[in-house]
Order: C-alpha cells, then structure tokens, then sequence
C-alpha cells in the first residue's frame, strides 16, 4: 500500500516528496489561466494597443483634431468610394492630394482619423477612473455599512436605495449639468475654480467622470456589505479584535484583503458600460466640450449624414465596439482566471 | 402577501418623495432660469414669467404647490376651463362633479403644451418601443442561453455565447448607425426616420396603428436597443441553467425517469430562472431609459428629446415629470420582480 502512494508521487513528478511541491501562488496561478484564455489575451493585447495609441496620440495622428479646412469638407478618399458606392454622387477627394485624409474628413473638414486616435482619450481615460471612483467610494461606504451593522447599516443602505430608484442615466445627467452650470463662472480662488480650470484643460471630461462615479458606486456599495457581513462573523475577525485591534485596523487590514478580490472582479466586468454611458452622453450633445472628439460625439454628427457619408459614423463607431469587445474578453477571462466557479457567469 | 405589498408600496412612496425632493433641490440649485437668454429679456417681463409660473415664491412653497397639484384631485361641479392650469393627467365625471387629477404643470418652454401633454403623446412611444426592446431581449435571449446550456460545449453553445459576448459589446449608438445604414439606406427596404403609431393612443398607451405600418418602422429600433440586453440574458439564463442541471433533484428526477423535456421545463427552467428575472426589473428600467438614444438615431417622437432639452433649459416641470415617472417604473419593476420571487421559489416569504 505504502509502496503504491510512493509510486504514485513519483509518477506525479515532484521527487517522491509530497512537501516538496511548490505551491502556487494565487496569482500566479491565476495569471496562468488568463495567459491559456485566447480571447482574454487578444482583448488584453488590443487595450495595450489603444492606450499606447491614446499615449502617442500627439505623435500618430497625421493632423490636428480641431483644425478645419472648410473647402475640404467631407472629403472621401477614393478607396472608402469604392467600398461604399453610395458616395460616389457625393464623394470629392481633396484636390492636392485625394488620398490626404485616409479615412475622410468631416463636415467641417477635419481629418477623421487623427479624430478618432485623439477621440480614444475620453473613452479610455474614463474606463479607468470611472470604475476607480465607483470602487473607492462603494467599497467604503458598503465596509463602514456592512462592518457597524444595526442602525447604522439600515440608514446607509436606505439611502443607497433611494439612489437605487433614480433613473440612473437621468441622475447622471441631472448630476453634471448641476456640476458644470455651477463651477461655470467659479469665485477666483476656490476650490471650484481649481475643478473648473481642471474640466477645462481635459476638454469638459472631469465632469462627465464625476457624474459617472457619482451615480455608480451603488451596485458596488450593496456588494461589498454582503460580502463584508459574510466575513465579519469568521474566527479571524474575532482573534484581531480580542488582541485588541481597532475598528478601522480590522476593516483594512483583515477584512478588506479578503474581499476585494471580486470586488475588482465585477468592476472590471463594468467597465464597458462606463464607456458606454459616456458614449451615450456625448451622443446626446452632454459630453466633452467641443473641439474635444470623443467617440459618441463623433457618431453623433455622423449619423446625420449616414446615408450620403457612411464612413463619418462607421469607422468611429467600430472603434467604440472594438474598444468594449476588448474590455468584455478582459474582464471575462479575469474573471474565469480569478474564481473559476463563476466561470460562465454574466 | 397582501400586507407585504402594501408594505412595500408605502415604503416607494416614501422613496420617491424623497427622490422628488433630491430632483427639485439639485435642478434649483444649478444658477439660471428658464427664462435666461441668449438676449436678455426686460426685467419686467422676467418678473411676470415668473409670476405666472409662481417662480417668484419660496422654494419650499414652489415645491409643496407642485406636490398639490400632482397628488390632490381638483373636483368642481362646474365644467374646467380649457388652460393650461386646469390640464391633468385624469379627466372624468362622476355624477355630476368634474374631477381632474394629477398635474405635472405647464412646461416652460411652449406655451401651449403642458408636460401632461407630453406624458400623453410621446411617454406611450417610449414605453412601447422600451417594451418591444425588452422582448426583443426576453425572446432571443433565454432560448439562446437554455439552447447553450443544455448542448454545453457543443458549436451550439460556442457560437451562441461568441455572439453573445459581441452582442454585449455592441451598444445602441453603434448598432443603430449601422442599421440604419444597411438596411434603411443600402437595401432601402425600411424607412429611416419616424414612427409607426401617433397620438391619441388606445388606453394611453396602445398603438392604433397594426401590421407592417407599425412594424416597419419598429423593426430596427427594437433590435438596436434590445439585442445587447438579449446578449446578457442569454449568457446569464446559460449560466444559472447549468448551475442548477447539477443540482441532486434534477439527478433524482433523471433516475425517475422522467421525459428529458420535462426535466428541464418544469424541474430546472423554473428554478434557473431567479438570478435572470432578477436583473431583469433594472433591465426594463434601463431600456425604457435607453429608448433615448434610440428615438434621436431613429428619429422616433418619443420622450428623450424633450428629457435633454428640459435641462439645458431649465423646464423645471418637464425634468420633475420625466425624472419622477421614470424612477416610479424603476421602483414598480424591482417589487414586480421581488413578488415573481415568491412564485418562482415557494420557499422565499413575504415579510
């Protein structure tokens, strides 16, 4: 018998002593399963690209994003004329030179190209700082919840409600209009000023992003407090408090590295929705200030010329999907790495 | 059951008084008013718009004034006048009192419609297309996820979860260029613009328009902004699907030996289908939201313009009205969800 199980570990590898064998980390281990999920990999590999793209967008873009050329106007090159033959009675390529614009300029003759390489700023920078801002502000507020329990969990998680039944898109853009219209002429000086000259200089982002965070951090708030009731209760918890660790100590340092793992999981999974709010709100007309391009508000002015210049909406528009494709495989095979029992799930 | 509803709509009440409140002090407090321009108007003139609209008096007045008007019925014995003032969502007569009911108030920005009026005409084109997207969801989504979950690891459920996962990825503003392009201008087989039913509408809501008239131009719209929410149903109703397939009953039922389909219809169907009825209440929330893109790509009357327009100018009525009805169908889709719990698992109680 004893002689079958010492040649059953020798057949498994690892020198006949079981002891020996060098645990993986979590990490690592899970690093490795990302690296076997081709679609997570792929989808990893083109947000590398995007954000070099977003990085080196002053360096790739053959022309300025606010520079207008107004007798090149919706100009097509001749090969988007051939791909698309609906264009043929409209299309005028530049006169200089009819493959200047490579994917055309738009109705005010700006190059549509270096548009959408400095339009990936908005949707990127957004894609970080969204769920950042959502996690920071969730993850408190459903710890200090959750961890005090009693009166005070019950009128936190009312509030949380009530910010529950807010049309969330509503709220959002009820929220940055309030922002925006209010630190539109700041007192000088104040802390108002500091936030408006700041929306300014990222081309009216900061309060599309705070309008975002602002409305998002429920989900994870309501996540987090389950998680953290769940935990609170486990013999670790106990131990700390009966060598006499603070309350916060214990929130930080015992219970928050034990959860947080899934949290990041499921804000990840949420990224392309933030994207996509911001699309939306720059398709209605309430996004980054104008010259600034960003994705939606590209569509935007596309599609009211969809049917004689299709390339205005289309290429911005793969761009966008491009972007959300790569950020659903991430955060799949993340996920599917990070807890595989969850594989699967949506 | 029936005092946990009750329970439950008392406690909306309260949430949606509180959110009213939020709505009316957050759009106070943003400087301007409705009737800043681009040229100024005379101060006197601003003074009698205000007036008019009682904007000159104290907020909390303004606020328990709009309260009143929305919430207490008005009855006379006397016809009411055809204004503005007099308009409401509810117009009968019993005996011989006149009972007008629920007013959202004037909208500032035209003189002659109120927001009822809005309510009226353009909130039954949201609902309806809002609905038909959420079929659109419903009806490809789960026989997609119960065909890939019972066929798991086939091409059948790689090819549908792929889609899914490209159908997650593409949202309304992308699709709906996109379809407009090919099949409203490339094979020209449907218009572009508009929409099929106009007001008055059957029941306030139903459209009085049938067959292709309607369809055609529903058709797009519906799948531009129904198709995403489909994709993630698919992949969650697949998911809770094969969860529950291990489950030991589902075993026991097998070794009964019970026909496969029913196994699956009454035995597993039924219980896979909590976790995705759950997102569905938020779901059909966000798609009556999401009727706003979709109504300015498809160019579709409905409410969504009105909604972005209300706020950069200030039309305090038409943002109260909007943002109040919308969260009122949030709150009502989350307890319809809470109470199909209870039918789904006998063993979740009212309390």
């Amino acid at each position: 018998m004893a002689a079958d199980l010492s040649e059953a570990v020798k057949k498994s590898g690892n020198g006949g002593n079981p002891l020996s064998q060098k645990s993986e980390s979590l990490t690592k281990d899970a690093f490795r399963r990302l690296l076997k999920n081709r679609a997570a990999v792929i989808g990893g590999i083109i947000i590398i690209l995007l954000y070099l793209m977003m990085i080196f967008a002053d360096k790739i873009a053959p022309y300025d994003y606010a520079t207008q050329v107004l007798s090149e106007q919706n100009a097509v090159p001749p090969w988007l004329t051939k791909l698309f033959p609906v264009m043929e009675p409209y299309a005028k390529p530049p006169v200089d030179n009819p493959n200047k614009y490579i994917l055309g300029a738009d109705y005010v003759g700006r190059d549509l190209l270096s548009r959408i390489i400095y339009g990936s700023r908005v949707s990127l920078i957004i894609a970080i700082i969204g769920p950042l801002i959502s996690l920071i502000i969730g993850v408190l507020y459903g710890c200090i919840a959750g961890f005090f329990g009693g009166r005070v969990d019950n009128f936190m998680m009312r509030i949380v409600d009530i910010l529950y039944a807010f049309p969330g898109l509503l709220f959002t853009i009820l929220l940055m209009t309030f922002f925006r219209t209010a630190l539109s002429k700041p007192d000088p000086g104040t802390f108002g000023e500091a936030l408006s000259f700041l929306d300014n200089s990222l081309g009216g982002m900061l309060f599309i992003i705070i309008g975002i965070g602002l409305t998002a951090w429920e989900t994870m708030a309501r996540l987090t407090r389950g998680q953290v009731l769940s935990i609170k209760e486990k013999e670790f918890v106990e131990a700390a408090r009966s060598i006499g660790s603070t309350d916060s100590r214990i929130m930080f340092k015992h219970i928050l590295p034990n959860i947080i793992g899934p949290l990041v999981i499921s804000e990840t999974l949420a990224i392309p929705g933030y994207i996509n709010t911001e699309a939306f709100l720059s398709f209605i007309g309430l996004g980054v200030n104008p010259p600034t391009p960003s994705w939606g508000s590209m569509i935007s002015d596309g599609s009211k010329v969809v049917r004689t210049y299709p390339n205005q909406t289309i290429f911005p528009a793969l761009m966008l999907a491009l972007t959300m494709f790569a950020f659903n495989f991430l955060g799949d095979g993340l996920r599917d790495a990070l807890d595989p029992q969850m594989r699967g799930k949506s | 059951m029936g005092r946990y509803i009750i329970r439950r709509l008392l406690y909306m009440f309260l949430v949606i008084l509180v959110v009213s409140v939020i709505t009316f002090g957050l759009m106070h407090s943003v400087p301007g008013g409705p009737f800043d321009k681009e040229k100024p108007l005379p101060k006197e003139i601003i003074a009698n718009l205000e007036k008019r609209y009682h904007l000159d008096q104290p907020l909390p007045v303004q606020y328990l004034q709009y309260l009143k008007d929305l919430a207490v019925p008005r009855i006379s014995t006397t016809k009411f006048p055809n204004s503005i003032d007099a308009d409401a969502l509810f117009k009968f007569k019993i005996g011989k009192y006149y009972i007008r009911w629920v007013n959202f108030g004037p909208s500032y920005s035209s003189r002659s419609r109120t927001v009822n009026d809005m309510l009226r005409d353009q909130l039954p084109i949201s609902i309806q297309l809002g609905f038909l997207a959420f079929s659109v969801a419903v009806l490809i989504g789960m026989p997609l996820g119960i065909l890939a979950a019972l066929k798991q690891n086939s091409w059948v459920d790689y090819t549908s979860m792929t889609m899914a996962i490209f159908g997650v990825s593409v949202p309304v503003i992308v699709l709906g260029p996109i379809l407009v392009w090919i099949f409203g201008v490339s094979l020209k087989v449907l218009p572009v613009t508009g929409w099929g039913s106009k007001p008055p509408f059957a029941l306030g809501i139903f459209s009085t328009v049938h067959g292709w008239k309607y369809w055609q131009y529903a058709i797009m719209p519906m799948f531009a902004l129904g198709l995403s929410s489909s994709a993630s149903i698919a992949r969650l109703t697949r998911a809770s699907l094969l969860q529950v397939i291990r489950e030991d009953y589902i075993r026991t039922a097998r070794e009964k030996g019970l026909r496969e389909r029913s196994i699956v219809v009454k035995h597993a169907l039924k219980n896979s289908l909590i976790p995705v009825i759950t997102i569905m209440g938020p779901m059909f929330a966000g798609l009556l939201t999401g009727t706003f893109v979709t109504e300015t790509i498809f160019g579709i009357p409905g409410m969504g313009r009105y909604f972005v327009n209300s706020i950069t100018n200030r039309d305090y009525p038409v943002i109260m009205g909007t943002v109040l009805i919308y969260a009122i169908f949030l709150v009502l889709c989350n307890l319809i969800v809470d109470l199909v719990y209870g039918f789904l698992d006998p063993r979740i109680r009212f309390e």
